[in-house]
Parts: structure tokens; C-alpha cells; sequence
């Protein structure tokens, strides 16, 4: 056995293979740290995760508060130990809230972990373990906005549809409200429950239209069709022109103006501002309909929201291979386009903002039972979905919706605002979904807001005036 | 109040789990045997003060007596194991006896909180083990034959991996074990250690180019069973081992370098022709998707992992029964969940360790076949944690390769025994040869 090394290298490769073991090693490490510290959040709070229930055996649950610190939810424990849930404002924060029996949504489940983490002292934790008291879960302080939330609550009325209302330059989400409601305290919802998940029901009371409703977008496309043709022609998108009869005929296809109104001689601007179908539709065989499916995806149809809650996907399907009939649909917002208010109100966001999106959240920070924060979230970018050029020329357009076109609700007001109006066709035979989409100031623009009212007729006289009231709310009070 | 005792002692046992790391650390810091059996000692105080603190919680939480009477028992094996060792074989490594224990204490905790009979089960295993290959040491100093045994060690672990392949039952859709009257039996844990000393073997008479081929034939017929049998992790493992060793006997760069390559295009090949590596792989890149069926244990071990944190849920307040065999592969996702993402690395810098002090072993051998086994059981050791750690951390696409000493299963824990007592053999060997030459 004692035979001469014939091998002199073999005692430093064994050092290098040592250490590139070890390197996989450091990488292994690296990557449980990362986890660890930076990913492990999301995945807790994944409704996957059973773990989180058992948290609420040592936690009494925490609360949800408004940006001023009203209770949206709060778990009140009897003299028995008996908890439950209490919603004080009732149905009013019903979708974003969400609720926690019956499974949980809105905010009670994105916020589940912190409300089930405590970060009181050291000390009272010692006396509630020994007092065989539960730990008081962290609180989480949102973004919205009691007063606007009441507004658009009541602006809806028993009518069916949604409102959103953000800040452009944060992304705070301020007000988001959908009808039918329902309501989310533990006692009314096990009553209401079998009804609700029912399969005779048609009302959609748990859908969160603000984010999971998809319509039409009628309209207020325009101002995606606007966008390309003022990518395309940069420099002389006012010069189109158009010669409004009220129906455009082209080919066997005909394409109505809203009540076949007869807009006359229409420059960009005006047909954007009188919303002239037939200027669109026209418009919409002159562009390229490939850049301007490039176009749509880079403003988020068909594509992942940055949103933390549950929405549905937007949808938009003319590309250079489609007919001449879903060209002109399409260039007005009807056909195959599919939206949801949420989406709509990023997209005007963009533009009130320059041209960068803001992601929207609704969970501003976190703190201790005690009141201290415990973690705060900040506004993130989500990029451009535009140049500031662009966006200032749609502001320009907007700015004309109302104060020559179809927005004249807002006309009057103290402040600019800019927006679109849209009637959106979705069923022959039954009235339109109206929509409204703007922001306010136009200079220096603090609130966007998106209407949509189903069935509620005309863009401009039944959504454009909820979202006066709620730039009055915001801005004059 | 029990909460509070389990609280305060969840970080007492970070503590000192952090604590025996540091020792282990320093161990390699001191060229001194004093300083060194110091830490050693201190070692040993930190494990059975870690022990006591996790079976007070598991009586605590249980209310159950034969937890007391469990616990006892352990105590008694370790400090066997840990003085009888020492006595019987003089110079034995004490850090490796130690990491094996500080690991075996682990798994043991982690056992008894998920099941208290499986527990029961491993620590008779362990047991019986311990016994059996405490003899090893004993015959690596006296049989000398050991390198000539090349094509029987080649022929057992063929015949071995082709009787599973053949006989063998399923489970988790891949062929692992055969079945002896309701004990099973997995061969391809005690192939790993033939196999190293078939090429040891082999690599010690020569290395020339046809030596070299008979080699690559040989394991690529061990790989290539083991493939059929859907044993990936093991192929892998096998094959990585060849490359290494072949590395360190020639010292030629080429055999490295093409056997890395090969070793890629073999797993691309692996992953275009069957479609269960697909399904890892899929699981692996983003399991999200497939959270109730193919990404359902990555997702279970990430929560597990993720909820716990640094300082983890505590003992019983996890749930760790939630990960499909969280007790075998998944066994390192129930530390981190109840013990803590801190003392999750630090069983892993123990195994470190142990790699650390086998590759040094290596080092001080100038007889190539005992070289060529300390570096090739260094490098099984190392890769299988590797493995198992990788895939329960989403590092790697999962293996079902088991974390040895910790992981639940016989055949795992014979075999790593087995792997440790050989490597600890050679130890003894060479201090003793030291000693001689000191003295004479």
C-alpha cells in the first residue's frame, strides 16, 4: 500500500473541487437568504398556505383602517372568548375590504399576514402569555378614502357597475366600489351565503367589477385609437379629417354615431371630443392595425395588471390579418375588446401622470397594535406606458371632451378637467353601459376617476356626472 | 406559560445550534489537538443542552411519558456512541463522531414532533447501525485486501441495482426499494459506497486511457440502470462522482471538462425523453401554476420554510405534516419551519463541515486508493445534501435524494453510518501510521 504519489496534483485538485463545492454551496445559501428575506412574504400569504389560520389560535386578528384612520373591519371578542368579525361601515367597503369568513378576499385576504402578525413589546407579550390573553394582530392603514368611498356609493346608487378613483403620481387607490354589494359581517353573509353562490344567481353580488368586470370599452377606446394615430403621425395627427353624415358606410358595413348625429366636418380633436363614431372607425382602417396591437399589449391588454388583488385580464384581438368589420369595431372600442374599470383607470392614470403608470395599491402601512409602523409601502413605478409628449397631447384631447365635446357635465366646474365619455354597445336592444374616465385638475392632476354605470345610457350624462361629484368631493372640500 | 417556555426556548436552541457551527469552524482554526478537543467538548455540551431543551418542548406540548423514557434512551446512545468510540479506537475523530450526533439529534427532534413511532423506528435503526459499523474502523486497519476487491465491488452494485430494477416496488413513481418480508430495502444508498470503491480500486492500479474507458463503461451501466429505474437524483449522484474522482486520480483537465459536458448533455437528453424530469423541471422553474398537483410539495415546502422564517414557528406550531414525506426528502423545510431558517443553515454548515474534514482526510493520504475513497465518499456525502437541500429550497428541481443522517429511512441511515465509519477508518489509520512515525 505505501506506493510513491504518482500523482502530485491530486492533493490541489482536491482543494479546487473542494472549493467549487463549497461556491455551489454559498450559492445554495444565497438563495434560502433571498428567500428568506425578500420573497417569503408573498408566499406566506398565498391562500394556499394553512399555516396562516393557526396563526389566529395566539393572534386576534387586527384591524383594517382607512387613510384616516377609520375602522373598515375590527374583530370585537366577547366576554366568552368569542370573536367575530365586525364591518362597521357595512356594505359600503364590501369588495375591497373584502371579507374573512366564508374564505376571505379584498383586503382581508392580501393583508392576511400582517393581521395576524403581532409587533407589540416584548413586555406585553410576556403578560398577555401569562394572562393566557391573545396577542393583538398589527393593523393595516389603507388608502381610501371614507368620504369618496360614500360618494361613488351613493353617486351608483341601486344601479349595477363600478367606480374607481387613484391618485396618478402615488397610484393610491381612493375609492373602489361595485353594485351589487353585499353584506360582509359574518351574521349577514351566513344568511345571505346560499344565495349569493347560488347558481340561479345573475347579480354577480361578490364579483369585484371595479377590477373583475370585463365590458366593452366602447368610447373611451378612443383614446387608445388616438394614441396610435398620434404615434404614427406625430406631427400632423390634427389635420385628419372627416366628413360626418352620421353613418359611415363602408363596403356592406355601416358604423352609427350615437343617436346617428350627423357631426358635420370633424378634425381629430373635435371627433374626439364629440366621440364620432364614424371618424374613428375611419381612422382605424388608416393605422396599422400590427403597431397598434403592439401598442395595446404595452398598455396592458392581454397582458398581467400590476395589481396585488384579483382582476381579470384585458383583452384585445385586431391584428394586420383582421377584416375590414372588426376594424371598424374594434376602432371604437366595440367587438371583441374586453375592459375592466380598474384597467381603465391605469391607463388614464398614465396619462395624468406623464405618461408613467403608477402601480395602484390600497395598503398604505402596517402598524403595531401600539400604533407604531411596522412596515410602510411606498409608490412604485411600473414604468411608461407612454412618452410625456403623448400623454400631454391626449391631455390636450381630454381637456376638449370637456370643454367642447360630450363631457359638458364637468363644463361648469371650478377646476379643469379632462376626460372621455363612453357608450358602450354590448347587447342589441338594451341600453348602453355608460363609462366615464377623467382626472381633475387637468394642469396638475390630483384624482383620476373611472365610472362605468351597466345599462346606464349615455357616457355623458349618466357617468360623467358621478365623476363630478367626486372631483367636487375631493378637490372643493 | 408553556408558550412562553417555548418561545424563549426556540431561540436558546438557535443559539446554540449557532454556537456548535462556530465550534465546528473554529475546530479548523486550531492546528492544536488541545484547543481542538476543547471545542470538541464544547461541542458536545451544546448538542445535549440543544437535545434537553427540544424534548422539554416535546413533552411540554405532548404530556406524554414515554417521551421522557425516549428521551433517555438517546441520551444513553449518544454518550455511548460518544465516549465508547473514543475509548475503543483512540484516535478517532471526535468532530466527525460529533457532527454525526448533532445531526442524528436533529432528525431525531424533528421525527418525534412529526411522528412519535417513526421516530421510535429510526432510533432502532440507528442503533443497530451504529453497532454494525462500528466494526468498520476495526477491519479497515487489518484487511489489506480492500483495494483488490475492484469487479466484486463493480459486480455487487450491478447486481444490486438490477435486482430493483427487476423486483423492485414503486413508490413516488420512482423503482427505489425491494422488499424483504415487510422491511424494505433500498440498494442504491449502499451502491454509492461500492461504487466509490470500484473506481478507488481501479483509479489506484492505473489510469491510463483503457483503465479510463472501463471506468466510464462501468458507471455508465450503473447510470444507466439506475435511469430505468427512474432513480435520477442517484444517476446523478453516481455520475458526478465518476467525474470527480477521474478528475483527481489524472489530474487531467480534459477528463474534467468533457465530463462535466457529457454530463449536460446527458441531462438534457434526460429532460427531452422523459416527461417526469419535465414535470420537475416545470415544478422547479415555477411552481405556482401547479399548486395542486405537480408543484404541490415545492409550494408546501416553500410555505413551510417561508412562514417559519429566521427564527421559525417553534416546535408544534408549524405544520410540517403538511409537505408530502416531509419525514424523508422534505425533512430539512420541517427544521426551517419549526427551528428556524438560522438553525436550518446551520445544519447545513455542519454538513459543510463534515465535507470539510473528509476532503482533508483526503489530503493527508499519499496511498491513492485511500485518497480516492476519502474524496469519493467526501463528494457522495456533499452532493446528496446538495440534492436535497437544493430541491426543498427550489435551488434545484427536486431529487428525492435524502438528507443523510437527518431524513427518516433505514436504509439511509445504514448507509450514511457506513459511509462515515469508513471515512473515520482511514482516519484512525492514518493517525496511527502518524503516531508510529513520531515515535520511531
Amino acid at each position: 500500500m505505501k506506493k510513491a504519489d504518482p500523482n502530485p496534483h491530486a492533493n490541489r485538485n482536491i482543494m479546487i473541487i473542494t472549493y467549487a463545492i463549497l461556491v455551489m454551496f454559498l450559492g445554495m445559501i444565497g438563495c434560502f437568504v433571498y428567500f428568506l428575506q425578500a420573497e417569503s412574504e408573498d408566499v406566506i400569504n398565498n391562500s394556499y398556505n394553512a399555516r396562516l389560520d393557526s396563526f389566529s389560535d395566539r393572534i386576534a386578528r387586527g384591524q383594517i383602517l382607512s387613510s384616516d384612520g377609520q375602522v373598515l373591519a375590527e374583530t370585537q371578542t366577547g366576554e366568552d372568548g368569542a370573536e367575530t368579525r365586525v364591518y362597521p361601515f357595512g356594505t359600503l367597503f364590501a369588495h375591497v375590504v373584502g371579507h374573512s369568513t366564508k374564505g376571505k378576499t379584498g383586503l382581508e385576504s392580501l393583508g392576511n399576514f400582517y393581521l395576524l402578525s403581532s409587533h407589540v413589546n416584548l413586555f406585553e407579550q410576556v403578560i398577555n402569555e401569562i394572562s393566557d390573553r391573545k396577542n393583538p394582530g398589527d393593523n393595516i392603514v389603507t388608502t381610501l378614502d371614507v368620504g369618496l368611498q360614500q360618494m361613488a356609493y351613493a353617486a351608483l346608487g341601486d344601479r349595477k357597475g363600478a367606480v374607481v378613483a387613484l391618485e396618478p403620481d402615488t397610484g393610491k387607490i381612493l375609492a373602489m366600489v361595485s353594485k351589487p354589494d353585499y353584506d360582509p359581517n359574518p351574521a349577514a353573509l351566513d344568511a345571505a351565503w346560499a344565495g349569493l353562490v347560488s347558481g340561479e344567481n345573475t347579480q354577480g353580488q361578490l364579483l369585484n367589477r371595479a377590477t373583475q368586470g370585463l365590458y366593452p370599452p366602447g368610447s373611451v377606446f378612443k383614446i387608445v385609437t388616438a394614441l396610435e394615430a398620434i404615434q404614427e403621425y406625430p406631427d400632423n395627427y390634427l389635420d385628419y379629417l372627416f366628413d360626418c353624415t352620421g353613418v359611415l358606410h363602408v363596403g356592406d358595413y355601416s358604423i352609427k354615431c350615437y343617436h346617428s348625429t350627423a357631426h358635420g366636418s370633424q378634425n381629430l380633436a373635435q371627433a374626439f371630443a364629440n366621440s364620432c363614431n364614424g371618424a374613428f372607425a375611419n381612422l382605424g382602417l388608416n393605422l396599422d392595425r400590427d403597431r397598434m396591437y403592439t401598442l395595446a399589449g404595452q398598455l396592458l391588454f392581454n397582458s398581467d395588471l400590476p395589481l396585488s388583488m384579483a382582476y381579470s385580464k384585458s383583452s384585445y384581438k385586431m391584428t394586420g390579418e383582421s377584416g375590414q368589420w372588426e376594424i371598424l369595431q374594434t376602432s371604437i372600442g366595440q367587438g371583441t375588446t374586453q375592459v375592466s374599470p380598474m384597467h381603465i383607470a391605469m391607463i388614464t392614470s398614465s396619462i395624468a401622470n406623464g405618461g408613467t403608470l403608477m402601480k395602484p395599491y390600497v395598503l398604505d402601512h402596517v402598524e403595531s397594535a401600539a400604533g407604531e409602523e411596522v412596515k410602510k409601502f411606498l409608490p412604485e413605478a411600473y414604468g411608461s406606458l407612454m412618452t410625456a409628449d403623448e400623454a400631454g397631447k391626449l391631455n390636450e384631447l381630454m381637456t376638449l371632451v370637456v370643454t367642447e365635446g360630450t363631457g359638458s357635465a364637468l363644463r361648469d366646474a371650478s377646476y379643469q378637467a379632462a376626460g372621455k365619455t363612453g357608450s358602450a354597445e354590448f347587447e342589441t336592444g338594451k341600453e348602453t353601459h355608460a363609462w366615464f374616465t377623467g382626472y381633475a385638475p387637468a394642469e396638475d392632476p390630483q384624482i383620476v376617476v373611472t365610472v362605468i354605470v351597466e345599462e346606464g345610457g349615455s357616457g355623458g350624462s349618466t357617468a360623467a356626472p358621478i365623476a363630478r361629484q367626486m372631483f367636487d368631493q375631493y378637490l372643493l372640500r | 406559560m408553556t408558550n412562553l417556555i417555548i418561545e424563549t426556548s426556540k431561540y436558546l436552541m438557535i443559539l446554540l445550534a449557532a454556537c456548535y457551527t462556530l465550534f465546528n469552524f473554529r475546530f479548523f482554526s486550531f492546528p492544536d489537538e488541545e484547543r481542538r478537543n476543547i471545542m470538541c467538548a464544547r461541542q458536545n455540551q451544546a448538542m445535549f443542552l440543544n437535545h434537553l431543551l427540544a424534548y422539554l418542548i416535546i413533552y411540554l406540548k405532548t404530556e406524554d411519558v414515554r417521551v421522557g423514557a425516549f428521551y433517555l434512551a438517546q441520551v444513553v446512545f449518544f454518550l455511548a456512541y460518544i465516549y465508547l468510540y473514543r475509548l475503543f479506537y483512540r484516535n478517532v475523530s471526535r468532530l466527525l463522531v460529533n457532527n454525526a450526533c448533532m445531526l442524528l439529534s436533529v432528525g431525531f427532534i424533528m421525527l418525534t414532533r412529526i411522528s412519535f413511532d417513526r421516530a421510535v423506528r429510526q432510533f432502532i435503526l440507528v442503533v443497530i447501525s451504529a453497532v454494525i459499523t462500528w466494526i468498520v474502523p476495526y477491519i479497515m486497519e487489518r484487511v489489506w485486501q480492500l483495494s483488490r476487491g475492484t469487479w466484486i465491488y463493480a459486480g455487487v452494485g450491478l447486481v444490486l441495482l438490477l435486482a430493483v430494477f427487476l423486483l423492485g416496488d414503486t413508490t413516488y413513481g420512482a423503482q427505489l426499494s425491494l422488499n424483504f418480508g415487510g422491511i424494505s430495502f433500498q440498494p442504491s444508498e449502499f451502491v454509492k459506497i461500492t461504487f466509490v470503491f470500484f473506481l478507488a480500486a481501479l483509479f489506484y492500479r492505473s489510469t491510463d486511457f483503457k483503465t479510463v474507458l472501463i471506468a466510464a463503461a462501468v458507471t455508465a451501466a450503473h447510470v444507466l440502470i439506475l435511469v430505468a429505474s427512474t432513480d435520477l437524483g442517484s444517476a446523478f449522484l453516481l455520475a458526478i462522482t465518476f467525474v470527480f474522482m477521474l478528475f483527481i486520480a489524472t489530474s487531467n483537465w480534459l477528463y474534467l471538462g468533457g465530463g462535466l459536458a457529457a454530463g449536460g448533455l446527458a441531462a438534457c437528453a434526460a429532460y427531452a425523453l422523459f416527461p417526469h424530469v419535465q414535470t420537475r423541471v416545470a415544478a422547479w422553474l415555477n411552481p405556482w401554476p401547479y399548486i395542486d398537483d405537480k408543484g404541490y410539495q415545492i409550494t408546501q415546502s416553500l410555505f413551510a420554510i417561508g412562514t417559519g422564517g429566521w427564527f421559525g414557528m417553534g416546535l408544534y406550531q408549524g405544520m410540517p405534516y403538511k409537505i408530502p414525506v416531509v419525514e424523508k426528502d422534505f425533512i430539512f423545510a420541517a427544521v426551517s419551519e419549526e427551528l428556524g431558517g438560522i438553525f436550518a443553515l446551520c445544519v447545513l454548515l455542519i454538513c459543510v463541515g463534515c465535507f470539510l474534514q473528509f476532503m482533508m482526510t483526503a489530503g493527508r493520504f499519499q496511498a491513492v486508493f485511500f485518497k480516492l475513497i476519502s474524496f469519493g465518499l467526501g463528494v457522495v456525502y456533499i452532493i446528496q445534501v446538495l440534492l436535497n437541500v437544493g430541491g426543498v429550497t427550489k435551488f434545484i428541481p427536486s431529487t428525492g435524494i435524502t438528507l443523510p443522517f437527518v431524513s427518516y429511512g433505514g436504509s439511509s441511515i445504514l448507509s450514511t453510518f457506513l459511509l462515515f465509519n469508513v471515512i473515520q477508518g482511514l482516519y484512525i489509520l492514518k493517525r496511527n501510521e502518524e503516531e508510529y512515525d513520531e515515535e520511531s
